[in-house]
């Protein structure tokens, strides 16, 4: 893209390569370079999942062999599996998604690209503050990889604790990887928590005259709730994680019983930020998807103060629920009945989300271009992966599903199928914006079906291998579990190959798509004020601020 | 319309900085990673100077765009924003040290079924020896710096604002000499140790990040002792202090919250 921006972006743009990308302090091409490094390492943390679902293909281990990793399973010899190169592949998956693919791309670029954009304000609050955002999530995510090729545990490189690094195995995990994933994290932390001073800012001080804050549009105010969780969540998890680093280098016992320390302690210390963080995950795009649904519906949105103020109840819910990740280590059942009945109430304010993008669309006259094929199958993946989190918040019921293929199912149907389409819905709906070209509909439409029908055939058998009793995070299983697995394999290799191709259509759109001459290339009911841009935006937007008329769809209220 | 901004927002050429603190983060982490296993300091060094550059310039700009009246009274709002979610990023992160503290406190692992933990006999510290000691000179150091900012922004005498500054960083600096000998006194004399127990961990790491904050808080105020001498100040303008007297009174509170809970409750 970067290509494409430079020569139809260019409008007279004399910066060198140099300047613009490196010491950018533009808030449409730091949120380009966010989406492109985004990408870059979703493709490394998608990579690993193939490579642990042809391992997960048929019962045995085939490929993850101590003699070597192999790629193909007829090499000949000996395979002795290879536990910790699993363990290292599902926690790098882990963390490079949670910290350095989905905030980036969701609350990085576009929230730095279009939010503000959609309040009218020619760039963020602080544009230099925003670059070091990007350069220390770049400097985050190279520690992350580099942990992955430096000596860890059985003595092998790479870090194999998952994701959420609960201890002792984190604590007391030999070599250096687990220091370079925890400092990785660090890192990612204050890049996430300097976007959100900038967000926040932003949003509060340079909103287009006239736009009081009942009449933001819904994306950024999702990018300002966000950013709100990620200011007060991600702190806290910079002081656990800098209790495991101590705990590993400096003999402090925060998590260590023999010297009266308590690892639950830091379960519960992870979760309070983690819990906020599928929400940080998920949040902006419910305002993505709400402005999709309105355009291809061509009817404003259903019940916007709800969808506003539901959006702030998640969010506050998401600080008092944590526990429900925790259920089985031996909390009293006073404090196992309130997790589980505040979980519950978090179905209320996102059902009111869900039933009023499903009320936008009643009666509306709904288009399935690619954007709302995506948030079509937002909708539904998202209510499914709802649905049983619902069921998982049963404490009782949790006993039983708890580190089972149930949860794993649940998570990826939330964020892989909930986040990941938003994702896509959003980069469908604003390349042309953002390129000043356009992709062509029957490859989008083409991967929207390769990706549905491949995550669907990958997660929804894993429901069925939970309720079997199959615990995550193993690298083999008994032959019972065989055939859900094997299909769950086809469907991940069909999701990597609808990757592949949408790498494919960004290549051919930005060098070769259509070129988009209309400011407003969907139709009347896109109404944010990027629409009454250029496409790609100049240089600098609005200096001279938008009018009220510009944006203000209904000035009576 | 090209390049013609007909607004008050502060919109920035490009910059260095930020690429070059990427840059010197990772080296600083990476050399950090290797000293903690043994390799020495020196690529943790290396970082760390990058990144004490890259702040010292950093912000040398911003205060010659302050100079240059590129902060208009919104731009002054905005930076007020900034400075204040900073903070309360910072309370949230000084909240999981509190949590640390007062689960061990209140639910230690000596009283689970089956532990075999029994906490270690150390001697008792007196709070209101020492620790009393600093919490005065803390608060008074707090209300030199409301003395220097009300000289301030009634456009009081500079002689004031910089006499209330130069209290307020004295008494800072008294306030780090006091706790590094309250922490030889109890290492060398008491021996107590930073780890071996969950109790040194908690009262080391959660007054230790404390004390950081004191360091770096006095010497965000003597920056702006020296930006008063310079006549950056005026009775309007003046983000940098206020910013700098938030800092310290935000690091005032902490202490408090610590004294009265570590100090007092857990060990009086």
């Amino acid at each position: 893209m970067a290509d494409a921006v430079t020569q139809g972006g260019g409008h007279g743009d004399t910066r060198g390569f140099f300047t613009r990308w490196f010491m950018s302090t533009n808030h449409k091409d730091i949120g380009i370079l966010y989406l492109f490094t985004s990408g870059i390492v979703g493709f490394i943390a998608v990579a690993f999942t193939v490579y642990m679902r042809m391992e997960l293909m048929e019962p045995g281990v085939q490929y993850m062999c101590l003699e070597g990793a192999r790629m193909t399973a007829a090499a000949a010899g000996e395979c002795t599996p290879n536990g910790h190169l699993w363990n290292v592949l599902i926690t790098a998956h882990g963390v490079l998604m949670m910290f350095f693919v989905v905030i980036p791309a969701l609350f990085g670029g576009f929230g730095n690209y279009f939010m503000p954009l959609h309040i009218g304000a020619p760039d963020m609050a602080f544009p230099r503050l925003n670059n070091l955002s990007y350069w220390l999530y770049v400097a985050g995510a190279s520690l992350a990889v580099a942990s992955l090729f430096s000596p860890g545990g059985a003595g092998q490189t790479g870090a194999g604790v998952g994701w959420v690094l609960y201890p002792p195995l984190s604590t007391t995990e030999t070599g250096y990887a687990m220091d370079l994933a925890i400092f990785a994290v660090h890192v990612a932390g204050a890049s996430s928590i300097l976007g959100a001073i900038n967000i926040i800012t932003t949003f509060l001080n340079m909103r287009a005259p006239g736009m009081t804050l009942h009449k933001v549009p819904l994306f950024a105010w999702s990018v300002f709730i966000t950013a709100w969780m990620i200011l007060l969540a991600l702190p806290v998890l910079a002081g656990a994680i800098t209790m495991l680093l101590t705990d590993r280098n400096f003999g402090t016992t925060f998590f260590d019983p023999s010297g009266g320390g308590d690892p639950v302690l830091y379960q519960h210390i992870l979760w309070f930020f983690g819990h906020p963080e599928v929400y940080i995950i998920i949040i902006p795009g419910f305002g993505i998807i709400s402005h999709v649904i309105a355009t291809f519906s061509r009817k404003p949105i259903f019940g916007y103060l709800p969808m506003v103020y539901a959006m702030v109840a998640i969010g506050v819910l998401g600080f008092v629920v944590w526990a429900h990740h925790m259920y089985t280590v031996g909390m009293s059942l006073t404090q196992q009945s309130y997790f589980m009945l505040a979980t519950m109430v978090i179905a209320v304010p996102t059902g009111i989300k869900i039933f009023s993008w499903i009320a936008t669309m009643w009666g509306g006259s709904v288009e399935f271009k690619t954007p709302m094929l995506w948030a079509f199958g937002f909708l539904f993946l998202f209510t499914v992966g709802g649905v049983t989190g619902v069921v998982l918040s049963q404490a009782a019921v949790d006993r039983y599903y708890h580190d089972t293929y149930y949860v794993v199912a649940h998570f990826h149907y939330v964020m892989s199928l909930g986040a990941v389409f938003a994702l896509f819905a959003g980069i469908y709906y604003w390349i042309g914006k953002m390129s000043g070209r356009q992709y062509p509909e029957w490859a989008g439409k083409t991967h929207f079906w390769a990706m549905f029908i491949g995550s669907n055939l990958t997660f929804f058998p894993q429901h069925f291998l939970g309720r079997q009793g199959m615990p995550r995070r193993y690298i083999d299983y008994p032959e019972a579990f065989a055939l859900w697995n094997w299909v769950s394999s086809i469907g991940a290799f069909i999701s990597f190959a609808s990757f592949v191709f949408f790498i494919g259509v960004i290549y051919y759109t930005l060098r070769h798509g259509a070129r988009v001459t209309e400011n407003n290339y969907w139709n009347e009911h896109a109404d944010t004020l990027e629409w009454t841009l250029p496409s790609p935006p100049p240089e600098h937007t609005f200096e001279t601020l938008p009018k009220r008329e510009d944006w203000d769809r209904s000035p009576a209220h | 319309m090209a390049h013609e901004k007909n607004h008050d927002y502060h919109v920035l050429p490009p910059s260095i900085w930020p690429f070059m603190a990427g840059v010197g983060t990772f080296v600083m982490l990476f050399g950090a990673v290797l000293w903690m296993h043994g390799s020495g300091p020196w690529l943790f060094l290396i970082g760390l100077v990058g990144i004490l550059y890259v702040m010292f310039s950093w912000w040398a700009d911003v205060v010659s765009e302050a100079e240059g009246g590129d902060h208009t009274p919104v731009v002054r709002i905005g930076l007020r924003y900034g400075f204040i979610l900073f903070v309360i990023s910072e309370v949230m992160f000084f909240a999981a040290w509190f949590w640390s503290f007062f689960k061990h406190a209140m639910y230690p692992m000596s009283e689970y079924a089956g532990t075999a933990y029994v906490p270690p006999q150390f001697y008792q510290l007196d709070p209101f020896h020492v620790p009393l000691i600093n919490t005065l000179i803390l608060l008074l150091s707090g209300c030199a710096v409301t003395w220097a900012h009300h000289a301030l922004t009634h456009g009081g005498p500079r002689k004031d604002v910089e006499l209330g500054l130069a209290a307020g960083i004295v008494l800072g600096v008294a306030f780090t000499f006091l706790q590094a000998y309250e922490y030889w006194y109890l290492t060398a004399a008491r021996d107590w140790t930073f780890g071996g127990d969950v109790f040194f961990a908690n009262f080391f790491m959660a007054t230790g990040f404390h004390g950081v904050h004191v360091i770096i808080g006095t010497i965000f105020l003597a920056v702006c002792w020296f930006r008063v001498r310079a006549g950056h100040f005026t009775a309007e303008r003046h983000v940098g202090f206020e910013a700098a007297a938030w800092y310290w009174h935000f690091v005032d509170v902490v202490w408090l919250f610590l004294f009265a809970s570590i100090y007092i409750w857990g060990m009086g």
